[in-house]
């Protein structure tokens, strides 16, 4: 499970991962949940259906796929595997009874999304299992505790039956090691205390925690004293750039405006180690996620783990 | 935007923009500046503040009013700001309440499905703030109302959310439930049309009779309030396509967040909503511009090549960084500018760190404002 607040870069981390987790040979499944298609935009592919294809290869034989999983044809597949439907799940279709149930209880449609996550994970082929590791582009941090923790939304409204049966089987995989929160942040105060929250709520609702994954990280800079004005010229000049008082005061604004970045992010990153969490950070993509950026990521995570 | 805060004849600002791109901010930085610096008696509601930036405006409870923020300069121009933070499931209730009597509102407010639908229901937010906005707005005590979106997975959320609810309200499946209520039966599947049978069947073999119960229950409370529901989403939906109104994109100049507030630039254009500008928040602007980023990487190899200087070197690294992203930003940035080149365009300089008081608000204000 991926999450990580609107903004961070959840779903470049989340297909990074999981073609990571594919290199040498392995086969992962990259799932997204929300209908936003952002596998498809990051992969500059046609936009994904509900089943799974080919997404990409990974590095030494391996392969991501990739599924987009959309509730309400979840809740048919889901009926028509246990009460054998056939017309009579395309005649609910019509009547919008399928739009009806998933819009007017939220935790149905979340036990539908994580009971797929949960079927694909368990799936086997012949021996093995069909997929090595399945990674979700999951809801963001706000939603995240309440989404997983589907026995208790579904609870309300069915205290017997099927669904319950159904959300307490993924709800039993998803508090299992099997299971792994990770969540995404960037050095900024708003993520960090997002990120910060999310943790100890999920803890509290008994969900593993993975990692903390830092995003976006510019390279250090070096922590040395400030450098004076006169300094300041002093090497301009023996470099033999303008000395004049607007590029040395600009210069030195600069540096000031940086020194007081880097105090924010340091103390930002202490408030994240304290959590106890293994703490991974992806270096900052100064020309966006490509492809190429994607396998740089997904080797700093591979090499992290 | 001074001269937008500043017309009379403007009574809405709606901020707009994907996730994380300083929409709240934004929103609190045009009010207060509305409020000190053009006299207006402002409002702005806000969706999901940091914490301390909600504490900067003396909100801390969440009660579902306006709250006047004190300590602000508005002595000279006359204005006052007041803020407020959206309660999702109270503004809910109060919808409730006003369009039927106590007995039947906690009728309504005891079943599960009302409860689950007011807390979780995906949209329930960009309802309630178009609601509230709504409500905001027929008092008609201010002079303008700046209003920040819900962190929506798409800024169209905002928009389609109403829609969505009415074409809920008004779906085949809702009427279905509701016609043996409507007519007095008995049992709620009495109307059986083959396929309607068989979906009875599996409805009662899934989900079971309690349940079929308590939705029966919510489907019919929902009915008492279908025309009311609709109506006020239609009204706010017209004023938000008036003159009175102006929509702010707000975004950050990546590649993401430049490319949803494109799109909602077309879908404003498509629904006629003004567009009053966009808001390119976290700009980088290197403070000495005319050193060129080249030439100060060339210039910082060439003295750690000598030794010594190691603090201008430094300097120079960070600089030429610096300058990459600036020239970078600005090419995301022109593919809206290209795309809507009529749409007037306001850089905010990234703030070294973040934006929690009063004073952080009025320098973002005055960025945005003067331009």
């Amino acid at each position: 499970m991926v999450t990580g607040k609107g903004g961070t870069g959840k779903t470049s981390v989340a297909a990074a991962l999981a073609l990571g987790l594919a290199t040498g040979g392995r086969r992962t499944l990259l799932v997204e949940v929300e209908g936003r298609q952002g596998i498809a935009q990051l992969f500059d592919t046609d936009p994904l259906p509900y089943e799974e294809r080919h997404l990409a290869d990974a590095p030494g034989g391996g392969e991501v796929r990739a599924l987009a999983v959309d509730a309400e044809e979840a809740l048919l597949e889901y009926l028509d595997m246990f009460y054998k439907l056939g017309a009579a799940g395309r005649a609910l279709r019509k009547l919008g009874a399928i739009d009806f149930a998933t819009t007017i209880a939220p935790g149905l449609r979340d036990v539908l999304l994580t009971g797929k996550v949960k079927e694909a994970t368990t799936r086997t082929s012949g021996s093995r299992r069909t997929y090595d590791a399945v990674v979700l582009d999951a809801p963001p941090t706000g939603r995240i505790a309440r989404f997983l923790n589907v026995t208790a939304e579904t609870a309300r409204l069915a205290k017997v039956g099927p669904i319950k049966t159904q959300s307490e089987g993924v709800s039993a995989l998803l508090r299992s090691p099997m299971t792994a929160v990770h969540v995404v942040t960037l050095l900024e105060e708003m993520p960090v205390q997002e990120t910060l929250d999310a943790v100890a709520e999920l803890a509290q609702l008994g969900f593993p925690a993975g990692r903390v994954i830092v995003n976006g990280v510019r390279p250090p800079v070096p922590a040395g004293r400030a450098v004076t004005a006169a300094e300041l010229k002093r090497g301009l000049a023996a470099a033999g750039l303008p000395t004049d008082a607007r590029t040395v005061s600009g210069l030195a604004e600069e540096a000031r405006d940086q020194r007081v970045r880097r105090e924010l992010e340091d103390s930002l990153r202490g408030d994240l180690v304290e959590l106890g969490l293994p703490l991974t950070e992806l270096p900052l993509l100064p020309d966006g996620v490509d492809r190429a950026g994607l396998g740089t990521l997904a080797e700093t995570l591979v090499r992290a783990d | 935007m001074d001269q937008i805060l500043a017309d009379p004849g403007v009574r809405i600002v709606v901020c707009c923009g994907a996730g994380g791109v300083g929409k709240t901010t934004t929103a609190a930085a045009l009010a207060l500046r509305a409020a000190e610096r053009h006299g207006r008696r402002t409002v702005v509601l806000t969706i999901d503040p940091a914490r301390r930036l909600a504490q900067s405006l003396g909100l801390t409870e969440l009660d579902n009013t306006p709250r006047q923020v004190k300590g602000i300069d508005v002595e000279e121009s006359g204005g006052e700001l007041h803020a407020m933070m959206l309660d999702m499931k109270r503004t809910f209730d109060d919808v409730v309440l006003q369009h039927t009597d106590p007995a039947k509102a906690a009728e309504i407010f005891a079943n599960p499905f009302y409860q689950a639908m007011s807390s979780t229901f995906a949209g329930t937010q960009e309802y309630m703030a178009m609601e509230k906005l709504g409500q905001l707005h027929a008092r008609g005590e201010w002079d303008l109302i700046v209003v920040d979106t819900p962190p929506s997975r798409s800024a169209l959320d905002f928009l389609d959310a109403p829609a969505r609810l009415s074409r809920f309200l008004d779906g085949r499946m809702l009427r279905l439930l509701l016609a043996p209520a409507r007519s007095g039966g008995r049992s709620m599947f009495s109307l059986v049309t083959a396929s309607f049978g068989m979906f009875s069947k599996v409805v009662q073999k899934v989900i079971g009779a309690q349940l079929l119960t308590d939705l029966s229950g919510f489907v019919a409370a929902l009915d008492s309030m279908f025309g009311g529901f609709r109506q006020r989403a239609e009204q706010t939906y017209r004023i938000l396509q008036a003159r009175e109104t102006a929509f702010l994109l707000v975004a950050a100049p990546e590649p993401d967040a430049v490319r949803e507030a494109a799109y909602f630039a077309g879908r404003l254009r498509a629904e006629r909503m003004p567009l009053a500008g966009l808001v390119l928040n976290r700009v980088h602007r290197p403070a000495a511009p005319e050193l060129s980023a080249e030439r100060s990487l060339a210039a910082a190899r060439r003295l750690a090549a000598e030794g010594g200087h190691e603090g201008t070197v430094e300097v120079l690294r960070a600089h030429a960084t610096l300058a990459q992203q600036a020239v970078r930003e600005q090419r995301v940035a022109a593919r809206f500018t290209e795309a809507f080149p009529a749409v007037p365009t306001v850089s905010v300089t990234a703030q070294p760190a973040d934006v929690h008081d009063v004073d952080g608000l009025r320098t973002i204000g005055e960025a945005i404002g003067r331009r």
